[in-house]
Formats: structure tokens, C-alpha cells, sequence
């Protein structure tokens, strides 16, 4: 073990030059079949998307807090028919919202927790020399890159991007003459790159163990992307038939969601665009078709979204608290539990609908059932700490603030998933409020901790820890200024699209004066989100900062810095291709940290008993 | 380095299966959703309307396509079994015959779609015919999916053949199973659009 170190910075200067490798640049870096560069390649796209997907919303926040006053150093840029003198059109604050979601959900969070981590991380932990197909898996990368690519291109359209929320809700989204048609092709892009990418995990998780890792001695980790894989393989196609007939009704003249009699701006809809110009739509259509396959693939996408962020979760605390996991098999079944229920709670998103109190009782009732699972989850995780001696590494800093943090996500999810207390919430700035607990500070955070634990794995180097805390410290605080107001704001009634900033709401000074004095109103709380989330943005900086620097001047480690005891640690840093040295054995559970009598606090999977 | 997969061709013992069938058959399951979404689609449609044309499609048409499917279906059976019986030019015959039958399955879905393009009868002309060709659209782009793999694996692919016969051979189950799947999706649209 102790030749690693020398190993690992031998390799750092390899890319300098072309080296004795048969592979070109183009098959090495580019068109890569190796999955951990497929893997580098999903993150680093990923990680690009999240940032601009996030600078929307500044520049959102921006119109929020200060509704009328021209965007600041960049307003002009965006020309006439976007934000005349830098103001910002309603219509463009429909395409950034719009895209917002889309870019954060589908182009950001998934494929950095699935496609980044899930492929990066996965084979290794299984003791796999590559993932089971892997010119799939290039194909996958370059699926999800043109469905990214198309959803680009559609801001440069003359009509611009989609202006119908993520959700794209028909009739709006069917009658609006925006970059609706071009949403819809970019996600057909992104739903056939995840498919191919969950036959491949579940292939590689079933097929390629190594020997002696049963599924009982599998780490979290992989148990967790093995359960979302299946939510992916079986959720999306639904969403990808609602894609084609939505784009039916948008170029084929189809009327699938488009009910009889629909009058937009005092006219009946009788037209038809696209392929059939001239020919009269036949209504008969049900737009609430659409919200009913939307949400059978967007309710388990929720669980896509939070389950790979547990499981960095479970791997992180369980080797900065040097203990193993409490509860390891009780976290399994509830994960397996979890997933299969997902598949029937997806109606609670729609108790406004008006689809009969039988329907809403039973849905509300699974949806009370899931989070079952959910609590037993966090539960088991939150009592993994307890008499464990933590390290306060900037990995564990963000997996501890993950565990509050999605508890807030969660707890704020009970009311909504009640019918009688949804009907007050539903789309207001509480819904908001809710979900972004879930994926902001609970899963982006834990893919940040995967991101500072992963990067001695993947370069040989570790970040820098002292930027990384202040990442750490100033995200955490600026995360929560953004949006723990907004349960505020929803509970006093405000609505989630108002391209205003809410102003109408702005007489409700009642509901909030008691709590917090007759000086803030809802909507004076949008300057204080505004400030955070500029905020939040200054503080990824030192992570930018750290992630790159640390690529050629981190500290290089061996190839076990953490002193962990899952497989990719058996495997040099950064692991060559083919991954493994020597075939690997596994002897026991993933977890095996402060054995009583074993000579260190951690005995790896891959070390063969003493005799 | 040459690297390996494990268990591209020989099955894994604890498992039973190779790598590609479980991919398949999990692709598969994937599909079932895909068509399972549209069929609910269907139900809730036509649950919903107000009216549903009867007797649009003719019946002839549908029936002689879904012999011709279930016919591709035995040769490529056929197909596969030859190869397990190591007779490589029945195994030629019968995969040639199979794609033979999914053109003649295209050929007559030709002349059904400019019947009712030119009578008018086009996605846009009610529920019913939106329905009708959506869902068999993309039924014709999986039976074009499966002819571009038989057109592969009868020309190019089948230099596999003679280096290593036993992936060729998982090759064309695959195939297969893919095929019956694109069969039996046909067997549901028939009664739902043409009978019922």
C-alpha cells in the first residue's frame, strides 16, 4: 500500500504527454468507453449546468427583489425582445423559470448523482472492471450531451426557450408558440440517456460483483443507485409517451391534451400549427392526461434525486464517524420499500385537479406511508453518529448539515401531501420552500461531500480543506437565508410565478407582523432571498477555486486517504484502466470500522482474514 | 491492457444469465411502461369522449399484418434455433425470411397510412386517428429498429459467426426476444383500434 503515494503523482504529470497509452486523446478523454472518465465527463458537464442553471435564478431574484429596475453589468446583453434597457419581460421570466427547473432537475442533479457518481463510483465499489456495457455507456454521455445542447440552443431560437414552468402543463404549454417543441426533443434526448444508462447499472450491480460481495455485503451506495436505476428504467417511459403526444398535439395538429371549446384570449382554439397548417383541431383532448404521466415519471424522479444523495450520505458519516452504519439491513428494505412505493403516490401533486375526494384519500394515505421509509432512512443515518469519534472533514461537514436539512425538506412535505392543508399551500412560495430543502441543501449538499470524499479517488490529490470549509460555512448560511423566508411568503398566500415579486400580496402585512415585526412584509422578504442567493453564489467560488487548483497543486495522497473500507479504495488513485491491480476478493460487509480487537480502526471488504 | 467484461457470453453462475439478456429483457420491462403509458392514454381517452368511430381501419389489412408479424415471429425462432443446431445457412434462410416478413408488415402499413392521408384522416382528424397513428408510428419506427439489427447481423455482424459463435448466437436470441416484444405490442393495437 505504501508504493501508492509515488503511484499517484507519477500519474499526475501523465497527461502532460501522450505516454506509452495505445489510446489517442480523442478515445481517451473525449470518446471515452471507460467509466470513470464517462463518469469525470457527466460530472464536470453537470456541474456546468448547475451553475448556469443557478444563475438564472440570480438573475431572477434579481427581478424578485426589485421588480422594474434593470439587471445590473449584464442586463443590456440580453437585447430588445428579452429585457428592453436591461428590464426584464414577463415573457423571459417565464423561459428562465422555466428553464431553471429543467436545467437543475434534468441536466444538473440527475446526472451528477447518477451519471457522475453513480458511474464513477458504483463499478468500483463492486469490484468491476468496467461497467457492463461500455460503449452504452459512451452513448449515454453523448445522449445526455445533445439533449443538454438542445435545451441550449433553444434560448437562441426567435422564440426563445419553454415558457410553461418545468412541468409544462398543457393546454399553456401547447397553445405558447415558444421553444416548447424544443424542450420537448431535448427531453426525449435526456429520458433514452437515462434508460440506457439504468440497464447499465442494473446489469453491471447484478452481473458484475466481485466474488464474495453478496448483495448483503453491497455498500449503501450501491444499493441506492441499484433502487433509483429502476425508478429511472421504469418511470421515464411514461414521460416519454406524454413527450410524444405532447409533441403530437404540438406539430401534428393532434388534440390529446387539448379539451373541446378552449377559448385563449376570447378565441375558441381551432387551429392547428405545424405539419397539418389549415386543418381545424378536433378537441376532445384531457390536459389532466398529462399531469397524471408527468408526475408517474416527476413523483419517483424526486426519489431519483435524493436517493444516490443518501447514499454518499451513508458512505460518508460511516467513515468520519469510524463506525459501521446503524441499521445497515433496516436501510436496505426501507430503500427497496421506498422505491416501489414511489410509483403510487404521484397524485398528491394533484389534489387542485378536482379528480373526486376516493382518489385524493387514497393517495394521500401512500403518500403518509412513504415517508415511512424516508424517516426510517434518516433516522438510521442520524444515529450512526451517536458515540462514533466524528472527523470534522469538509465531506462530513456537508453530510451533517444534509441530515437537518433534508429533514426540514421533509417534515415541510406532510402538509402537502394532506389534501385539506394542500389546497392552502399548493403553489405558493411554501411548495418552493419544501422541495428545495430536499434537493438544495439536502442533495446538492451531499453531492458536494461526494465531490470533496470522490477527488482523491478520482486525481490522487485531495482538496484543499480550509477553502472547503469556507464553502461549506458560507453555502450553509446562505442557503437557508434563501429559503427558509419563502415558508414565510407561502403561508401568508403568495404565489409561486408571480413575475412581480408578488406585490398584490404586498396588503398582507397581518400574517407576518405578528411573527416578525410590522417592517417586513412578503415581499420585502424577496430582497432578504435576493441577497442570499447572490450570496450563495459568491460562495461557490472557493469551491471553483478548490476544484481546480487542487487537480495540479492538492496534496497527494495514497491511494486509501481516508482510511475507508469499501472496494475503490483497493484501487490505485486515480485507478488505471480496467481499475484493479489484482483481481479483488471481498470477505466481509462494507462497514467494518473499529472492530474490537482488529489491529486498525477500519478493515476493508478486501482484506483477506488473519489467519 | 486488454480488458474484459466477465459474463459477455458465458452465463454467470448465481445468476444464470449473460450480461446483453438481462439488458434486454430489463430494456424490455422499460418498454412494457413505454406502451403501457400510451394504452392507459388510450383507455382514458376514449373513457373521456363523447363518441368512437367504429369500423375506420380495415379489418383485412390488420388481420393480414398480424399474421405476417406472427409468422416473423416463428422464423426468428427458427433463426436462432438453427444456429443452436449449427446449421449456419437455415440460419441465414430464416432470418432473410423474417425480415422479408417485417418489409411486407411495412408495405401494407404503406398503403393503409395514404388511404387515410388522402382521405383526410390524418393525426389531426379526431382522437380516434391522433391515437391511431401515434401508436402505431411508433410501432413502425421499433419494427425499423429491429430490421436495422437483422439487416446487421445478416450482413456485417455476421463475421461474428466465425470468432466467436456462441456471442453470435446470444445475438440473436436477443434479437429475438426484442422481436417477439414488437410482436406482442402489435397483438394489443389490433383488437384496440381495429375490433373494438
Amino acid at each position: 500500500m505504501d508504493n501508492v503515494a509515488t503511484h499517484g503523482s507519477a500519474h499526475g504529470h501523465a497527461h502532460d504527454h501522450h505516454e506509452h497509452h495505445e489510446l489517442g486523446f480523442w478515445r481517451k478523454y473525449v470518446f471515452s468507453v471507460d467509466h470513470k472518465v464517462i463518469g469525470i465527463q457527466y460530472a464536470i458537464t453537470a456541474l456546468c449546468f448547475l451553475l448556469f442553471g443557478f444563475s438564472l435564478m440570480m438573475m431572477m431574484r434579481w427581478q424578485l427583489a426589485y421588480p422594474g429596475a434593470p439587471i445590473p453589468l449584464i442586463g443590456n446583453l440580453f437585447g430588445p425582445d428579452k429585457a428592453p434597457g436591461g428590464v426584464m419581460l414577463p415573457e423571459f421570466y417565464n423561459m428562465l423559470g422555466a428553464m431553471h427547473g429543467t436545467i437543475m432537475v434534468f441536466l444538473g442533479v440527475v446526472p451528477l448523482a447518477v451519471g457522475g457518481f453513480g458511474n464513477f463510483v458504483m463499478p468500483l465499489q463492486i469490484g468491476a472492471p468496467d461497467m457492463a456495457f461500455p460503449k452504452l455507456n459512451m452513448m449515454s454521455y453523448w445522449v445526455y450531451f445533445c439533449g443538454g445542447v438542445t435545451m441550449l440552443v433553444s434560448f437562441f431560437m426567435p422564440q426563445g426557450a419553454a415558457q410553461s414552468g418545468w412541468t409544462s402543463y398543457p393546454p399553456l404549454s401547447v397553445i405558447n408558440q415558444g421553444g416548447q417543441t424544443l424542450w420537448l426533443i431535448g427531453m426525449v434526448f435526456l429520458i433514452t440517456s437515462s434508460l440506457l444508462g439504468s440497464v447499465n447499472f442494473i446489469v453491471t450491480i447484478v452481473q458484475l460483483r466481485a466474488k464474495g460481495l453478496s448483495f448483503m455485503r453491497m455498500p449503501f451506495f450501491v444499493w441506492a443507485q441499484f433502487v433509483t436505476s429502476f425508478l429511472l428504467l421504469l418511470a421515464f417511459p411514461p414521460l416519454e409517451a406524454a413527450g410524444v403526444l405532447q409533441l403530437m398535439d404540438k406539430l401534428a395538429g393532434t388534440s390529446f391534451f387539448l379539451p373541446s371549446g378552449l377559448v385563449v384570449a376570447n378565441q375558441v382554439v381551432t387551429g392547428v400549427t405545424g405539419v397539418a397548417e389549415g386543418a381545424t383541431r378536433a378537441g376532445g383532448g384531457n390536459p389532466i392526461l398529462w399531469q397524471h404521466l408527468f408526475w408517474f415519471l416527476a413523483h419517483p424522479e424526486v426519489y431519483v434525486l435524493i436517493l444516490p444523495a443518501m447514499g454518499i450520505i451513508a458512505e460518508v458519516i460511516a467513515n468520519n464517524t469510524r463506525k459501521p452504519l446503524w441499521g445497515y439491513r433496516a436501510l436496505v428494505y426501507a430503500v427497496g420499500f421506498l422505491g416501489f412505493m414511489s410509483f403510487i403516490v404521484w397524485a398528491h401533486h394533484m389534489f387542485m385537479t378536482g379528480m373526486g375526494t376516493t382518489m385524493s384519500a387514497f393517495f394521500q394515505t401512500t403518500t403518509m406511508i412513504i415517508s415511512i421509509p424516508s424517516v426510517v432512512i434518516l433516522t438510521a443515518l442520524l444515529l450512526s453518529l451517536w458515540g462514533g469519534s466524528i472527523r470534522y472533514t469538509t465531506p462530513m461537514l456537508f453530510a451533517l448539515a444534509f441530515l437537518p436539512m433534508f429533514g426540514i425538506g421533509g417534515l415541510t412535505g406532510l402538509p402537502l401531501g394532506l389534501a385539506p392543508s394542500d389546497i392552502h399551500l399548493h403553489d405558493t412560495y411554501y411548495v418552493i420552500g419544501h422541495f428545495h430543502y430536499v434537493v438544495a441543501p439536502g442533495t446538492i449538499f451531499a453531492l458536494f461531500a461526494g465531490i470533496y470524499h470522490w477527488f482523491p479517488k478520482a486525481t490522487g490529490r485531495k482538496m484543499n480543506e480550509m477553502l472547503g470549509k469556507i464553502h461549506f460555512w458560507g453555502s450553509f448560511v446562505c442557503i437557508n437565508t434563501v429559503f427558509m423566508p419563502m415558508f414565510a411568503q407561502g403561508l401568508a398566500g403568495m404565489n409561486r410565478r408571480m413575475y412581480d415579486g408578488g406585490g398584490m400580496y404586498d396588503h398582507n402585512k397581518v400574517v407576518l407582523g405578528h411573527l416578525l415585526g410590522h417592517a417586513i412584509t412578503p415581499v420585502s422578504l424577496n430582497i432578504v432571498i435576493g441577497f442570499g442567493a447572490w450570496g450563495l453564489g459568491l460562495f461557490q467560488l472557493p469551491f471553483i477555486i478548490n476544484f481546480f487548483s487542487s487537480i495540479k497543486w492538492g496534496k497527494a495522497v495514497n491511494q486509501n486517504p481516508w482510511e475507508a473500507t469499501t472496494l475503490e479504495w483497493a484501487a490505485p488513485s486515480p485507478p488505471g484502466h480496467g481499475n484493479f491491480l489484482t483481481e479483488p476478493i471481498v470477505y466481509r460487509g462494507p462497514y467494518e470500522y473499529s472492530v474490537p480487537g482488529a489491529p486498525s480502526d477500519f478493515t476493508p471488504q478486501f482484506e483477506p482474514e488473519r489467519a | 491492457m486488454d480488458m474484459n467484461i466477465p459474463y459477455t457470453v458465458e452465463e454467470r453462475p448465481d445468476t444464470g444469465l449473460y450480461n446483453g439478456k438481462l439488458g434486454v429483457w430489463l430494456f424490455l420491462a422499460s418498454e412494457v411502461m413505454l406502451f403501457g403509458a400510451l394504452f392507459s392514454a388510450y383507455i382514458i381517452l376514449r373513457s373521456g369522449s363523447v363518441e368512437w368511430p367504429h369500423g375506420e381501419l380495415s379489418i383485412p389489412f390488420g388481420t393480414a399484418n398480424t399474421f405476417i408479424l406472427i409468422g416473423s415471429s416463428v422464423t426468428m425462432v427458427m433463426a436462432w434455433a438453427s444456429l443452436k443446431l449449427n446449421q449456419w445457412s437455415r440460419h441465414k434462410l430464416f432470418l432473410g425470411l423474417t425480415l422479408l416478413l417485417s418489409a411486407a408488415f411495412l408495405v401494407n402499413k404503406y398503403f393503409e397510412y395514404s388511404e387515410h392521408l388522402s382521405k383526410g384522416e390524418g393525426p389531426w382528424h379526431s382522437t380516434f386517428f391522433g391515437l391511431y397513428w401515434t401508436l402505431t408510428g411508433l410501432h413502425g419506427l421499433h419494427i425499423l429498429g429491429g430490421m436495422t439489427v437483422m439487416l446487421y447481423l445478416l450482413g456485417p455482424g455476421a463475421k461474428l459467426h466465425k470468432t466467436n459463435p456462441e456471442q453470435f448466437t446470444n445475438r440473436v436470441e436477443v434479437t429475438g426476444l426484442y422481436w417477439h416484444f414488437v410482436d406482442l405490442v402489435w397483438i394489443f393495437l389490433f383488437p384496440i383500434l381495429y375490433l373494438l
